[in-house]
């Protein structure tokens, strides 16, 4: 007890030092005044007292439970255990998918704005998992397929007024191409070289739309671009959120599947085998450059999909979109989620986008709740919040076997 | 060659700058292999530092160089400071997590640690009070380098000289090496692990600090965002030098600074940073590990 | 399933006549902008000018013996936030909105507004279409438009101080390169003057010391920059840092007394656009005083724009009688009202008319008005 409590004052002696000067000193150099805010002093201390009670609490805690992981018996936990169960998962998903169509009926414009948002970056998460989540190509300049996607429309819909069900599967494309142009030069990289590549690839693409002005109309960006259209329907700006609300869900639910059946397939366990171990993996017989440029062009296929339905939803679009923040707040989603896992990145994606919506409340404090709450999130559960399960073959005996043939 | 030598001295001096702060990346990189996204904001932190005590020192009347160096030697302290808390909460409890969420963990460190600045001081762009004095045997060349200039490469060389003699010849340094070389059997030697970690960030974090305190005094603005640009862009010295590998940060500051000062000068300043990540592209092409990089032999 | 349908109408009409329960109570005024991110300190001072206004009415009873209330939204100057933003105050039901600051925000949140019907009033969204287009009728602000800058920054130029060669910058961003490409337009149609480099920087880059290098090897005699302060203190240091004898030349972004601080002796000599004078006006001292007593320094980017956009807001409604949107915006069109930055009302674009417009010059570490 005393220990504690003598640590937890070490702790808050050690803030309140730390946090001196930018929170108790402001200087005004104009007015040559300085300003001390001494009762902040009594605040972080006492705060930093009482959380780091909690924090050698939540490490205690934490402790035990990698103590029982470790002992050898893998065990899995609730949630994981209802998610096999597959009458389960069968009423979890009729359940989900008539909430998701009622959504726009109970709740307002807002909730359905706000919900759009959430599951684009689903599905940029779920795209952007393929590339990192399961071919483990690490990608810190996503957002630029996702830019591609939206330039797409909005110069195809400018020039040439074609509509949004047009373009959808021409930003895809495009979004396809791009990623196999920066998939190319960078096969023989690793880990965190591609890490910095990737970064600086996102960074070009938004520097080239600020500055071709003839192509991308720079920093003012496109306006007016066209909503999807529904037969020629004229909507008001309710009805237009709704409609576009459903087709995000579908195309969510097409997501999903499509990046399920990849997972499984042959070239979804190609994509595995190369995260796990490149050198065995080729080795194997495994085309390294063809699996790694297919990871490459499928993850961008999405970000380039979801790319065109952005803008047709903000209907302006400009540069500032698509910053370097952007790629890591999808990169988060994944790992958050639990890298791999399919309903992990969607709950990864309602969390990171949901949450900053939900915290307005707290308006000025919130990107900065934002930016602890990713970090506890990571101390506390680093492997995501549902951690992939391995897909295992048991075989059955020859019972079965014999019993059918 | 008047011009070219002038954008080859400016590029030199963004080079040193960006050298500084990549050695604080390359250094921990080398020994935990962990991006450290927040290496940025220790350097803003150490600059907004430096900016409150020598605000608190002119506005009681003191001046000068001697208010400079205080101002340093605190922001020093301070950015140190904030590096071992960094490394004990967010990354320490992840030392054997996935790969990534360190990673992750390092991005939320600098959304937050950028916020809290805005908070608890203020949005604006704060002017840092002119410390460094013009010299008088400057003028005569004052308009092709200014003594802001000369204090930035005295400054880094003599830093650079010490890093170099602590890590080469004190059992510190020696330490570290080992540790970035195979920490099991560092620890297997008596090593304590955990204290040299600390300490790599502890270093990184100071020459952060110092790269802040000098780029404050030299463009005499500070405010909380500065940290991003510079993390990044150190982040690709680090990498084009070879990161993990000390004389290439340094190597990829200098040829980062003057890709871009050339870029700018020569060709275009609106694709500047085009050019600046298309160098890197290249040189990762030509050689996958970056200049000095050593390639890693892998085993199955 | 009848049942359920049923059950969800009664709700939503409930729900409904929630919010417009609470329409009733108060005057609900938005203020949206960036309040965090690299942009907060331009959408900040906007805020507290809000709120400062606000107070003050409230205190004074109000407007239209109802008290006003604030729903203030962070956007981060991003389109896809913006929309969001716009969306959750119209559904909670806003009156008015202040905001939104940066341009390409603004433009993506109008079409929301207008298809609700609710006036939007920026202090800082300066992009040309915005009113010019005529595709945003619910659309006023109370500053300048680029265009209008950008032809009274040339014509000072060419005409007062007589330059031959200039170099444009800008800093790649929405507001600053609007301005520069207008400039550049319009110096290349006087035919006297020679554009000689028309480039962007990287705003927040380590040091400009290369393209002011460049800058003196084209031997332009003026630098015109657009942009904003942060990037123009920076430009102004190295370039007397360097010994160039060229004049610096910017927009209302530049015209901040952070500018003079940050810059300190480097700023002077530099020209600079902005409102007129505003020290005739004893509501702007009001102002500013307000500002100073609450928080303890000078206020931000934007503020007299905003303090005077909300009280023209506010004033409107005070007049129309009501928060219709016919009435409001006839109100903002037809009465003048007398605010930090003059007496001022909004012809049928939406710009405002009454803002005058001066060139100034920094002397003595201070901004004085060419006459």
């Amino acid at each position: 007890m005393l220990k504690d409590f003598r640590q937890s004052i070490l702790v808050s002696i050690w803030f309140v030092f730390l946090t001196f000067p930018l929170m108790v000193v402001r200087v005004n150099t104009t007015e040559q005044l300085v300003e001390w805010r001494w009762m902040n002093l009594v605040w972080v201390a006492i705060g930093s007292f009482i959380l780091s009670y909690l924090w050698r609490y939540m490490m205690a805690r934490q402790q035990a439970r990698e103590k029982v992981a470790d002992s050898g018996i893998e065990k899995q936990s609730k949630v994981q255990l209802l998610l096999e169960d597959m009458s389960f998962r069968y009423k979890a998903m009729a359940v989900l998918l008539v909430f998701a169509l009622i959504f726009p009926l109970v709740f307002d414009t807002y909730q359905s704005t706000i919900m759009i948002s959430a599951l684009i970056y689903v599905v940029l998460g779920l795209g952007l998992n393929i590339t990192v989540g399961l071919a483990g190509l690490l990608d810190l300049g996503y957002v630029a397929f996702f830019a591609v996607g939206a330039y797409a429309y909005a110069l195809l819909n400018y020039h040439f007024g074609l509509g949004f069900w047009t373009v959808l599967p021409v930003g895809g494309i495009l979004g396809c191409l791009f990623g196999v142009i920066l998939g190319f030069p960078i096969l023989r990289l690793r880990g965190d070289y591609l890490a910095i590549v990737t970064l600086g690839f996102g960074m070009i693409v938004k520097i080239v739309l600020e500055n071709w002005d003839d192509f991308s109309f720079g920093p003012s960006g496109i306006a007016n671009i066209d909503r999807p259209g529904l037969f020629g329907i004229d909507m008001n700006i309710n009805g237009s959120t709704t409609y576009i609300y459903y087709i995000m869900v579908a195309m969510v639910i097409f997501t999903i599947f499509v990046t399920m059946r990849l997972r499984n397939s042959r070239i979804g366990r190609a994509w595995i085998a190369l995260r796990e171990d490149e050198i065995a993996c080729v080795a194997m017989g495994i085309d390294m450059a063809r699996t790694k440029l297919s990871a490459y062009a499928l993850g961008a296929f999405w970000a380039g999909m979801v790319g065109v339905l952005f803008a047709a939803k903000t209907t302006f679009i400009n540069p500032a979109s698509f910053t370097f923040m952007e790629s890591a707040i999808i990169l988060s989603i994944v790992v958050l989620g639990g890298m791999g896992s399919i309903l992990g990145v969607i709950l990864g994606a309602f969390i990171l986008i949901l949450l900053p919506e939900y915290l307005r409340a707290f308006s000025e404090y919130r990107m900065l709740a934002f930016g602890a709450a990713m970090v506890l999130m990571m101390i506390f559960r680093p492997q995501g919040i549902i951690s992939n399960i391995r897909q295992k073959y048991e075989y059955k005996g020859l019972k079965e076997e014999t019993d059918n043939g | 060659m008047d011009y070219f030598l002038e954008l080859f001295l400016s590029g030199l001096t963004r080079g040193s700058i960006y050298a500084l702060i990549a050695l604080g990346y390359t250094m921990v990189y080398g020994i935990i292999q962990l991006i450290n996204f927040a290496h940025g904001e220790i350097y803003m932190i150490g600059a907004f530092v430096a900016l409150i005590v020598a605000g608190v020192c002119t506005i009681y009347g003191f001046t000068g160089v001697s208010v400079l160096i205080i101002a340093g030697i605190v922001a020093v302290i301070y950015a140190s400071a904030y590096g071992y808390t960094l490394e004990k909460i967010a990354y320490r409890p992840l030392r054997n997590a996935p790969r990534l969420s360190p990673l992750i963990s390092a991005i939320g460190m600098s959304i937050f640690l950028q916020n809290y600045v805005l908070l608890a001081q203020t949005p604006d762009f704060l002017p840092f009070p002119h410390l460094i004095p013009e010299f008088e045997f400057m003028e005569p060349i004052a308009d092709i380098v200014g003594s802001a200039e000369l204090v930035i490469w005295v400054t880094t060389l003599v830093t650079m000289i010490l890093l170099t003699l602590l890590i080469k010849k004190t059992k510190i340094g020696k330490a570290m090496r080992a540790t970035q070389q195979d920490m099991s059997m560092a620890r297997l030697v008596g090593i304590n692990v955990d204290r040299i970690i600390s300490l790599t960030f502890v270093i990184g974090s100071a020459l952060a600090a110092i790269g802040g305190v000098l780029v404050a005094s030299y463009i005499g603005q500070v405010n909380f965002y500065i940290g991003f640009l510079a993390g990044v862009k150190a982040f690709t010295a680090a990498v084009l030098g070879g990161i993990g590998s000390i004389p290439g940060a340094v190597l990829g500051g200098l040829v980062l600074g003057w890709t871009e000062s050339f870029a700018a000068g020569y060709i275009s300043s609106d694709y500047e940073d085009v050019f600046a990540f298309g160098l890197l592209v290249l040189i990762l092409i030509l050689r996958p590990a970056g200049i000095l990089g050593k390639a890693r032999k892998q085993k199955v | 399933m009848r049942k359920f349908t049923v059950l969800l109408s009664m709700t939503a009409l409930l729900l409904s006549m929630a919010v417009t329960g609470f329409a009733a109570d108060t005057i609900k005024l938005g203020v949206a902008g960036p309040h965090s991110g690299d942009l907060a300190p331009y959408g900040i001072p906007a805020m507290k000018a809000a709120q400062l206004v606000v107070k003050k009415v409230n205190a004074a009873g109000g407007v239209l013996g109802r008290q006003v209330e604030l729903l203030i939204q962070d956007d981060q100057c991003k389109p896809e936030i913006a929309t969001n933003t716009a969306t959750k105050l119209v559904t909670e039901g806003v009156d008015v909105v202040l905001g939104h600051i940066c341009s390409g925000a603004t433009k993506a949140a109008l079409g929301i507004y207008k298809d609700a019907k609710i006036p939007v009033m920026s202090p800082s969204a300066t992009n040309p279409a915005l009113t010019q287009s005529g595709n945003y009728p619910n659309f006023f602000r109370t500053i300048a438009s680029d265009d209008m800058q950008a032809k009274m920054v040339v014509d000072f130029a060419i005409n007062k101080l007589g330059v031959k060669r200039v170099a444009v910058l800008h800093d790649k961003g929405d507001y600053g390169k609007g301005f520069a490409e207008f400039v550049k337009k319009f110096l290349e149609k006087s035919g006297k003057v020679k554009v000689v480099l028309f480039e962007g920087i990287t705003p927040g880059a380590m040091d400009y010391s290369s393209i002011i290098q460049k800058v003196r090897r084209e031997k332009a005699d003026a630098l015109i920059f657009g942009g904003y302060h942060p990037e123009a203190s920076k430009l102004v240091s190295q370039m007397k840092r360097k010994r160039m004898k060229a004049l610096f030349i910017s927009d209302d972004g530049v015209k901040d007394d952070s500018f003079l601080k940050v810059a300190g002796a480097a700023a002077n000599g530099a020209y600079v656009t902005g409102p007129r004078d505003l020290s005739s006006i004893p509501l702007n001292a009001t102002a500013v005083a307000e500002f100073k007593a609450e928080y303890g320094a000078a206020p931000g980017a934007f503020f007299q724009e905003a303090y005077s956009a909300t009280m023209a807001l506010l004033n409107a409604i005070q007049q129309a009688g009501s928060t219709d949107y016919d009435a409001v915006t006839k109100a903002l069109r037809n009465n003048y009202v007398e605010t930090p930055v003059g007496n001022i009302k909004f012809d049928s674009k939406g710009d405002a008319e009454g803002v005058g417009f001066s060139v100034y010059k920094v002397e003595n570490g201070s901004f004085v008005e060419m006459k």
